[in-house]
């Protein structure tokens, strides 16, 4: 589904060069559960953020579902954002001033998908989510957990290839998180691929597989037994 | 432009903006309302300028004998110049041409007029039949004086219609009744009304009558004339000025008044007056279109700012946007799609509420030298055109650059 060979990164931090990502080779098949662990400046959101198409990497190749994504420019990545990826972010980035429905059903307007049909799938992943009631609810009038189930809901309403979360309980207390990692995980159940990034070692062994990042290198890359969250809860 | 979708988008984001939209909106609305109420207000002064000098026939020229105040050809000046007869002939005779009508005047003096008891205290003035015309009296009763009255010194009278409100209380109309001017009968045969009250309070008669029957001799007090009316203003100011003085040079030569002494013999053309006012409108109507203009800029300006703010308030949500799957030009699209919608409505909100407020209160107004103003409508469409073209294109920059920051950048905007 993912593959990735010899990815570099750097920024200009003034007259510095920080190389963040340092030649990074790595798959990811059809409905796997990845998290990728790492302290704060490793280089993993950098990683995800290069894998969703919301940064350009400098060099190596990047292939998704079969298609070399390179070349790109804003309309390029956002064509292939809206057909291939879900987001989750750690701040839940919901537009406020619309109802948790409205949120959820954004980017199927973007799929050009009818209204109608729009507030019906949006519903449908709503429900998924357990917020089927919470539908016309401002993002303000919901809680934190609530409000990343909203997300999730959102970034599954266009049906990605790949769902990519960045740090998504990092906003959580732990109860809550494990609650939206029982929804990653069900979802995942479905046979959706999930990329999560995180440092909490609990979130990465919900996982079925860590991979490891230090310095802009990947230092391990194992597969390990899923802890189901829906034991915690 | 037809994408319902968009348009259902907009309106999302407009019912849950409405404050900002209201804001937007409002300093769209005010400026076209003030640029419309200005314009309607010139336009106003223009018209009552132009009102001002309906009272006489906007061509008139007219011709008043004084006092000689400078010595020439051995006559001492203190002389009092008396128009005659000859003068006004050879006035049609030299200018006949150029004049369109024409009407010397006589003002009888010392004689009393009574309409059966009542003693009536009116200026009685003998004029020739075209004076209807030089003074824009209309009738509203009978006739005015006529070719056959002049010829045959008529015993016929024309009155006011003042006077016959203050007078003729008891008959049904004036007309066939007689007054008597110191004992000569004139027969009523028309009533006039003007725009004025004391234009109304006057009593004419024939000219010839006027100098027959009160002794007048020859003797005349004024002379006045039209021109006729020419499609372009400045020609016909060109036109009367030369025929004022030519007029003027002729009875200097005549009464043998020095060419320097304008006062001897006085020649005053409404359009010569007119044309000052005019100008003066035209230096108001600048002015007035000048603050229009400014205050079209300040709206523009106001529009841009708050559309400088939107977008800067809305960067988070452009990265959102963009993460789910916009593409820049719908992000810009979406942008300037709303901000258009906005200036259109509100502006020709303003439109319509200073317009309808011109229509309404204007015709009510009554301040000397403002009358019913309004606006050109085709201008005031334009301005807002114009509005909505400027705050689109204000709106466009900040909108393209929120557009082309990066998703990334845009997502860390707090």
């Amino acid at each position: 589904m993912i593959e990735i060979k010899d990815l570099h990164k750097s920024y200009k931090m003034g007259s510095n060069v920080l190389h963040v990502l340092k030649g990074i080779n790595f798959t990811v098949e059809e409905g796997e559960l990845v998290a990728i662990m790492g302290s704060s400046g490793s280089g993993k959101s950098t990683l995800l953020n290069i894998l969703g198409m919301l940064d350009v990497a400098d060099s190596g190749e990047y292939t998704l579902d079969g298609v070399p994504i390179k070349n790109l420019n804003e309309t390029k990545a956002a064509n292939y954002r809206n057909k291939f990826l879900g987001f989750v972010f750690q701040s839940f980035n919901l537009i406020n001033y619309k109802s948790a429905l409205e949120n959820v059903a954004l980017p199927l307007y973007y799929q050009k998908v009818p209204r109608k049909e729009r507030q019906e799938r949006a519903l449908k992943y709503l429900d998924q989510v357990g917020l089927k009631e919470w539908a016309n609810h401002l993002p303000s009038e919901l809680s934190g957990g609530q409000n990343q189930r909203v997300a999730i809901a959102r970034a599954m309403a266009s049906e990605p290839k790949v769902l990519l979360a960045d740090e998504p309980t990092g906003a959580l207390d732990s109860t809550t998180s494990y609650e939206v990692m029982d929804l990653i995980q069900k979802i995942n159940d479905q046979g959706n691929t999930i990329l999560v990034v995180t440092h909490e070692d609990d979130i990465a062994h919900m996982c079925k597989r860590i991979v490891y990042l230090k310095d802009g290198v990947i230092v391990e890359d194992k597969k390990v037994k899923q802890v189901r969250a829906s034991a915690h809860v | 432009m037809f994408d319902l979708e968009r348009w259902q988008e907009i309106f999302d984001t407009i019912r849950k903006n409405k404050l900002r939209t209201f804001l937007t909106g409002l300093s769209v609305a005010s400026g076209i309302f003030i640029l419309v109420i200005l314009l309607g207000f010139g336009q106003g002064m223009r018209n009552g300028i132009a009102h001002e000098f309906e009272e006489d026939s906007a061509t008139s020229v007219w011709v008043w004998p004084g006092v000689t105040s400078k010595e020439f050809k051995g006559l001492n000046p203190g002389r009092s110049i008396q128009l005659k007869n000859e003068n006004y002939a050879s006035s049609l005779a030299l200018f006949g041409d150029e004049i369109e009508y024409k009407s010397p005047r006589v003002f009888v003096r010392n004689v009393t007029v009574n309409y059966g008891k009542e003693a009536l205290v009116y200026g009685i003035q003998g004029v020739s039949y075209d004076f209807q015309f030089i003074e824009n009296a209309k009738m509203s009763e009978g006739r005015f004086l006529n070719y056959q009255d002049e010829v045959n010194t008529a015993k016929v009278a024309i009155i006011g219609n003042k006077i016959k409100h203050d007078v003729f209380k008891d008959v049904e109309t004036p007309l066939g009744e007689y007054i008597n001017i110191s004992g000569v009968l004139f027969k009523i045969v028309g009533i006039y009304s003007e725009r004025e009250d004391r234009e109304e309070e006057r009593i004419y008669i024939p000219v010839t009558t006027a100098q027959r029957v009160f002794n007048g001799g020859d003797r005349i007090n004024n002379m006045s004339y039209t021109m006729p009316m020419m499609e372009n203003f400045d020609e016909a100011v060109v036109q009367a000025i030369a025929f004022k003085e030519n007029l003027q040079a002729h009875l200097q030569k005549v009464h043998t008044v020095s060419p320097e002494d304008t006062g001897a013999i006085q020649v005053w053309s409404a359009l010569e007056e007119a044309k000052r006012y005019y100008s003066l409108t035209g230096n108001i109507k600048f002015f007035f279109w000048f603050v229009g203009i400014c205050t079209i800029i300040a709206g523009v300006v106001g529009v841009s700012n708050i559309m400088l703010i939107v977008v800067k308030e809305r960067t988070r949500e452009i990265g959102i946007r963009k993460a789910l799957g916009a593409k820049p030009w719908s992000i810009v699209g979406m942008i300037l799609h709303e901000s258009i919608f906005v200036t259109a409505i509100s502006g020709f909100a303003g439109l319509i509420f200073s317009m309808g407020l011109l229509e309404i209160v204007g015709p009510y107004i009554e301040v000397d030298y403002i009358l019913n103003p309004s606006v050109n409508f085709n201008v005031a469409i334009s301005t807002v055109f114009v509005l909505i073209f400027a705050g689109a294109v204000a709106g466009f920059f900040p909108a393209w650059r929120a557009a082309s920051i990066h998703t990334i950048d845009a997502l860390r905007d707090e």
